[in-house]
């Protein structure tokens, strides 16, 4: 046998742990990242790792709480078996991680100490200070350096992954990458290939994300063929610091520790917010919800936010759009052993005391649920099947992705402290499975050179042309500009058809212009200038799935906002009458699901995606009502519970039927 | 989220940002000083002000010259990519704040890449050796396998407070430019060399050179850690060997600059204790 091997590419907490299992799996790896994977976007995460723990456990938690929190939470648009494996191995990838030294808060008695987070009632989430992520990250890294010092990784940082390689059959046998020091662009012959690239924030010019996250791997592999499912789901955190470069994340705990959100009532108030008198001040989010107050769940405090600023015309600056967030009736001493960390990083890039002032705050881009399309096998439990080569792998065989770049996880809206667990699992379970698929093919070594050569041809080529096309006149940074803002007013928090329609024929239209972008930098030697072009024109595919899936998606769920399609709150008093309308309400409800409980799948068809819903598999949760803040809430549930129960009497009495795999 | 434009500002800002960059088109070739000038925005950083330039790709002269090059990533000093010479200073560009800098001085901005390192182009500096001196340090936990065999070891909150910053080190390299005992390591491709002969050569001539601050302070924190002990030895070794504990000349300049505050200097004197009682058993022992 000619001797194996695996190309991961990116190098975040997914692609790592999918490296240093393999590794252990006697797996050689070539490891290609676009920034030495210590810096890898992951060190940003702030909050925590959630997993059901003995403490939870006792006081009535389980796995299947977790699964069913994370379900609930995504809006039941998740294939569940993948959920459910992901929430009963979360207790072992937290006890992992503690192996291999991750600094986790402790209690006095020496155990993990656990906080509590959005979407759940239980304490799960495990954090290491404010920087769980790079906790997590370096515990990685450095089992992977271990690797590397012995010989069987290699790593290759500063790379651009541009594409993968099929052979004839359409399975993957590699991919081509470029040296982005010397430019060089070579092929990397493979028995598979992991795609761990994460996000896809760019494409919205400014998000809380890294540079890096420009969603560019991803779409290579869509426009080489693999699918792209549930674009159209993009997280947007309410509490972000605006900058110039970056929005920044502001905690949840502020709000967590008393932070209060407001504005002054007066539109256009010039006074310094410390001498507007508490009468003047509209803390919206503790009027509008008295019970949760500022502790609404995400997406609603973003909506809100959005609206206070947009809509009513409200926002504290003029110039932009923001509100406050308000900690100064707290004290000093309070506020440090709180919330210190995290008021550093205000102080550090506004140069404004939080303590002092009020922080100016605005909603942001934060992460992408959709990605790549991903297959699954499941077992007779409604789990995964272990070791089966279909899980994590794309449309394309020996083509797989996990982490951010995947759809599979989070449904239409993530929960916090979830999405480090999908990467870190989803690196660890896809090992045995690629060894397998390994086992059944033939080496890539083994196959003509020709099938490389003719791919680092064609990149080659699209090389070459950008470098040479100096009368196109367009400029990468402004046309990355403007695809970032008609992102961010079309398809954020709140959508419109027509806002969409518009978008997409304009973003079509930038596609083009993109291709006759011409460069400052012609030369072959560390050119960013170049790196960044490509980057960009591999944004706009992205960019059609996501304003395409948001176009076709006429309703509401989790991110996707839509108020023309939105189901309404009870208007009627009367019991009876209210009752009725309940009933209609569930109705609409299971109306709705049939059209749009599916995911939304993306083929790319040369120069524009094709979109086609997709069914999902609910064999382990029947979808319910989320029915946070609606009017008539109360009878909505009650007509709910009745049907189900109905509906369970009815299958009880049923001949069983075998659950099979999806 | 929305694009921003000029605050009303209580302080007056001048329009224009000056900024002199250091530039050098690749490894060997002579550096050279360039102008460039930016729109003044609030709230700018240095990341912010390279943005513009690339954009621009024109200096104040008016003449088209290629964009600088040069590394970022979080863009909130978390990742250690972003580390420059600011107006005569190492730190991260991502959290020199332009306002800040007009401070110290409202004319200029000077932008250097770090000199201890070999700069790739412009302010974009080959960093290899700071992460071999990881491996040269066995920083990382020797754990059996990533089978699921329950949990660690039980951790003291005292002991997470001690470790936690420690294990905080972003890899930027700041306290590296700073040491007076860390010199530049730079070696030429010879003609016809593989990138692996070359790597091979270039690790070589790093492992007689001094580890670096924050390798001995990553020692002591994997030397402290229950499991991570067990390679204490093979640590203390590479502590004690030329480019060791003995190469430290204890100027301090490291813990001065380092963003993440890490008591560097403690670290360096639990090494040097760490050193001694090695050197003691090592000679009984024989
Ligand atoms: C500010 C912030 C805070 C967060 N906090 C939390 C939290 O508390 N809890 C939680 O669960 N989640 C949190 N998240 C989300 C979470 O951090 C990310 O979803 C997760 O880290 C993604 O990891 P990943 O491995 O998929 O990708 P990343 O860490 O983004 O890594 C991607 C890798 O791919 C490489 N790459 C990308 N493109 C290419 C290319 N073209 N060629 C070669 N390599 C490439 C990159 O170099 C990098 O190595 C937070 C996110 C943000 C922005
Ligand atoms: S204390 Fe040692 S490591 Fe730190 S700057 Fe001085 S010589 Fe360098
Ligand atoms: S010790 Fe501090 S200055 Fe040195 S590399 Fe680490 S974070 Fe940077
Ligand atoms: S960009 Fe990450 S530290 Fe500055």
């Amino acid at each position: 046998m000619a001797s194996n091997r695996v190309l991961v590419v990116g190098g975040g907490l997914a692609g790592l742990s999918a490296t240093m299992k393999l590794a252990e799996l006697g797996i050689p790896v070539d490891l290609l990242s676009l920034t030495p994977v210590k810096r890898s976007h992951s060190v940003c995460a702030q909050g925590g790792i959630n997993s059901v723990n003995d403490q939870t456990r006792q006081q009535g938690d389980s796995e299947w709480n977790h699964f069913d929190d994370t379900i609930y939470g995504g809006d039941f648009l998740q294939n569940q078996p993948p959920v459910k494996e992901m929430a009963y191995w979360a207790p072992k990838v937290i006890d992992l991680m503690d192996r291999l030294g991750v600094t986790f808060n402790r209690t006095p008695e020496g155990f993990i100490d656990r906080r509590r987070f959005g979407g759940t009632l239980y304490k799960r989430t495990a954090f290491a200070g404010a920087t769980t992520g790079q906790q997590l990250l370096y515990a990685l890294d450095e089992q992977v350096r271990r690797h590397e010092a012995a010989g069987l990784v290699k790593k290759y940082e500063f790379w651009d992954f541009l594409g993968p390689i099929l052979d004839d059959g359409g399975r993957c046998v590699g991919a081509v990458a470029q040296d982005m020091v010397s430019m060089q662009i070579r092929s990397f012959p493979a028995d598979a290939v992991v795609v761990a690239t994460g996000g896809c924030g760019l494409i919205y010019g400014r998000s809380t994300m890294s540079v890096f996250c420009t969603g560019s791997a991803a779409s290579r592999c869509f426009q080489a063929g693999a699918k792209y499912g549930n674009g159209e789901f993009i997280q947007v955190h309410p509490t972000a610091i605006p900058g110039a470069d970056k929005l920044r994340l502001m905690s949840e705990s502020a709000r967590g520790e008393g932070g209060r959100v407001w504005v002054p009532r007066k539109p256009n108030d010039t006074r310094p917010p410390k001498s507007i008198p508490e009468s003047e001040r509209y803390y919206f989010l503790e009027e509008r919800f008295p019970k949760y107050g500022n502790l609404v769940p995400r997406d609603i405090a973003t909506r809100e936010i959005f609206n206070i600023c947009v809509n009513e015309g409200l926002s504290v600056d003029p110039n932009r759009m923001c509100v406050y967030l308000d900690l100064t009736h707290i004290s000093r001493a309070e506020l440090d052993r709180k919330l210190g960390g995290i008021l550093e990083i205000y102080e550090k890039f506004q140069g404004v005391d939080p303590r002092e002032e009020p922080m100016k705050i605005f909603p942001a881009v934060h992460y992408s649920m959709g990605g790549l399309w991903v297959d699954y096998e499941a077992n007779s439990e409604g789990g995964l099947v272990p070791g089966s080569p279909r899980n994590q792998c794309t449309s394309i065989p020996g083509l797989y992705a996990i982490g951010e770049c995947d759809y599979q996880y989070h449904g239409a809206n993530r929960l916090g402290a979830n999405s480090l667990l999908s990467c870190i699992f989803s690196g660890l379970f896809i090992g045995p499975g690629i060894v397998n698929w390994i086992k059944s093919n033939k080496a890539s070594a083994d196959l003509p050179k020709s099938v490389f050569e003719r791919a680092v041809g064609v990149e080659e080529a699209r090389h070459k042309k950008l470098l040479s096309n100096t009368s196109g006149g367009e400029n990468p940074y402004l046309i990355h500009q403007e695809l970032g803002d008609i992102m961010t007013r079309s398809a954020t928090v709140v959508r419109y058809n027509d806002q969409l329609t518009d978008a997409y024929s304009k973003v079509t239209q930038m596609a083009e212009q993109a291709r006759r972008c011409s460069l400052a930098d012609t030369g072959n030697w560390t050119n960013q200038n170049v790196i960044f072009t490509k980057a960009l024109q591999d944004m706009f595919p992205v960019a059609e799935c996501i304003l395409k899936g948001a176009l076709m998606r006429d309703e509401s769920r989790g991110a996707h906002y839509k108020p023309d399609f939105s189901m309404p709150s009870l208007t009627s008093t009367d019991p009876t009458a209210r009752h009725r309308e309940a009933e209609q309400w569930c109705d609409a409800f299971d109306e709705n699901n049939r059209k749009f409980l599916k995911s939304s799948v993306c083929t790319w068809k040369g120069n524009e995606p094709d979109l086609k819903f997709e069914d999902i598999d609910t064999r382990l949760l029947p979808p319910r009502p989320r029915l946070y803040g609606l009017v008539g809430a109360e009878v909505i549930e009650q007509v709910w519970k009745e049907r189900a129960e109905a509906k369970a009497r009815e299958k009880a009495s049923a001949p069983k039927e075998l659950v099979g795999s999806a | 989220m929305i694009a921003s434009g000029p605050e009303a500002d209580q302080k007056r800002r001048p329009s224009k940002i000056n900024v002199r960059v250091l530039r050098q088109d690749g490894p060997g070739l002579p550096p050279y000083w360039e102008r460039h000038q930016v729109d003044y925005e609030p709230d700018m950083n240095v990341i912010s002000v390279l943005q513009k330039i690339a954009a621009q790709a024109k200096t104040s002269e008016g003449k088209s010259v290629t964009p600088v090059a040069w590394d970022c990533g979080c863009l909130e000093e978390v990742c250690g990519s972003c580390t420059m010479v600011i107006n005569g200073r190492v730190r991260q560009s991502c959290s020199a704040l332009v306002d800040r800098l007009f401070e110290d001085n409202p004319e200029e901005i000077e932008l250097q890449p770090m000199t201890k390192f070999p700069v790739v182009r412009d302010l974009v500096i080959d960093r290899s050796r700071l992460f071999h001196s990881l491996k040269r340090v066995q920083a990382w936990v020797p754990v059996d396998g990533y089978y699921d065999m329950g949990a660690g070891p039980r951790i003291s909150r005292e002991a997470q407070e001690q470790n936690y910053p420690l294990s905080q080190c972003m890899s930027c390299g700041c306290c590296l430019e700073a040491c007076p005992q860390f010199n530049k390591v730079e070696l030429q491709r010879n003609p016809g060399e593989s990138d692996e002969d070359f790597t091979k050569r270039k690790e070589a001539a790093y492992e007689s050179e001094f580890i670096g601050a924050h390798a001995i302070s990553q020692a002591m924190l994997f030397n402290s850690h229950p499991v991570a002990k067990s390679l204490e030895k093979e640590r203390m070794e590479t502590i004690t060997s030329t480019g060791g504990i003995q190469a430290c000349g204890n100027a301090q300049n490291c813990v001065a600059v380092c963003p993440k505050e890490i008591p560097l200097t403690t670290s360096i004197a639990r090494a040097g204790r760490a050193a001694t009682v090695y050197a003691f058993k090592k000679i009984f022992d024989r």
